[in-house]
């Protein structure tokens, strides 16, 4: 049977991937940044997940204001790198696990979360840049990865229990696919960053370490958290946060924290990152 | 449990400096997004940016809208209705980060902006809520009075 054996929290902000993507990592300023994955990228080389779930919000790439999906699963073999205005990211296809995503659509609709299947999705640095961030620029990614976009662009984004509660079916449908594979789930975006008005700019590391914290310690005290209090403390763009939940809901109740990484800033932009290990 | 919807969408109106994408500024805003959507080919880049008003005239946009992309007044795009994953097509297709771009909906320049990010960034004291703000204006005006007791 599929295993889902750990769960990645980490921030997915453009300007990273641009560092990658133009040979900057090494520069003072992005260096610390780097930095903070590279325990992440020797553990992954150990782990060798076969898929990984990858949370993530689409920021007007595939989804305009055309189709606003709420919870959103990726079904196809391949997810071509989005065009968002630069052109698309020098980066490797996405190769999906048609076969699992499928499986997970399927419980996840049975189980009463009624995910929209997608079969054609370009996927942006959301979903990119986190891949980029654990495993640096290899010839082709080396897991598949099945894409969970999350709208957090159009209020209301759904609220943290919900996310939390979408982890645990996650976590069932996981468990009741035949094929032998070790399933990871990520959560990315966040942490604290307001990208827009005299407000942009705002970082709320007090918040930010509460979250990381109760990620492992209180994750109740998180999936309770009201919308208006992630944009009040975090920024009208922390909302990301709410992903993270997915993640969390998915590893269940026991959890030890491998590895935790804060940084200001990236860009406008608090990163975050958290490695979970589900107890056995 | 259920959620008041309209107390909820009064609350995200309570932050200062700071207008949440609702329904109302999605529908507002629904042609002003659509045509920044337009920019994720490089063919359309290069049509937009060879007669800009030409190319904003096959999109139904009001004049402030168009004004606001015109002039790239990121604040006036937003009070018109866009957000700013979609303006983000507008100021790429321009070859601009977010950096460079947020900044100037914050009255900073690029590299004092920066340089608040890398001082450890805004912090939210003060600029949770406009009803805080407006009531603690008050009681310091009223501190101010002789023989006040505040």
């Amino acid at each position: 049977m599929a295993r889902l054996t750990a769960g990645i929290a980490a921030s997915h902000i453009p300007a990273i991937g641009a560092a990658v993507d133009n040979g900057k990592t090494a520069e003072p300023y992005w260096a610390p940044v780097f930095a903070g994955f590279d325990w992440t990228k020797a553990w992954l080389t150990a782990q060798k997940p076969d898929v990984v779930i990858l949370v993530y919000n689409d920021h007007a790439s595939a989804f305009s204001l055309e189709m606003i999906p709420t919870f959103a699963i990726g079904c196809a073999d391949s997810f071509t790198p989005a065009d968002e205005g630069w052109g698309p990211r020098p980066v490797p296809t996405v190769e999906g696990h048609a076969d699992l995503a499928w499986h997970i659509a399927q419980s996840c609709i049975l189980d009463e979360f009624d995910l929209t299947i997608v079969n054609k999705m370009d996927v942006d640095h959301g979903l990119t840049v986190p891949l980029s961030l654990m495993f640096g620029q290899p010839e082709a990614w080396p897991c598949k990865v099945i894409p969970l976009a999350v709208n957090v662009v159009q209020y209301p984004p759904p609220t943290g229990n919900r996310c939390f509660r979408l982890g645990e079916a996650i976590a069932r449908a996981v468990a009741s696919y035949p094929e032998d594979l070790n399933v990871q789930v990520w959560g990315t975006g966040g942490m604290s960053h307001q990208l827009q008005g005299p407000r942009a700019g705002l970082i709320n590391p007090v918040f930010d370490n509460a979250f990381l914290n109760d990620l492992t310690a209180d994750p109740e005290r998180l999936r309770t958290l009201p919308h208006i209090d992630y944009l009040r403390e975090a920024g009208s763009e922390g909302i990301e946060l709410v992903m993270w939940l997915i993640m969390r809901g998915a590893l269940g109740h026991d959890v030890r924290e491998l590895h935790r990484f804060y940084h200001v800033p990236a860009s406008n932009t608090a990163v975050g990152h958290l490695v979970l290990e589900k107890a056995a | 449990m259920t959620t008041d919807i309209h107390a909820y969408l009064a609350e995200l109106e309570d932050i200062p400096g700071t207008r949440v994408f609702t329904a109302a500024r999605s529908r507002k805003g629904y042609h002003l997004n659509q045509f920044c959507m337009s920019l994720m080919t490089a063919e359309n880049r290069e049509r937009f940016k060879a007669d800009e008003a030409a190319y904003l005239d096959g999109w139904q946009l009001t004049p402030a809208q168009r004004n606001a992309v015109l002039t790239r007044d990121y604040n006036a795009a937003i009070d018109e209705g866009g957000n700013i994953y979609f303006l983000a097509k507008i100021f790429s297709t321009d070859g601009k980060s977010f950096v460079q771009a947020v900044s100037t909906m914050t009255g900073a320049s690029v590299d004092a902006h920066n340089a608040m990010m890398i001082a450890g960034g805004r912090s939210p004291e003060g600029l949770r809520s406009k009803r805080e703000a407006a009531l603690a204006e008050v009681a310091a005006e009223a501190g101010d009075m002789p023989g006040s007791t505040i």
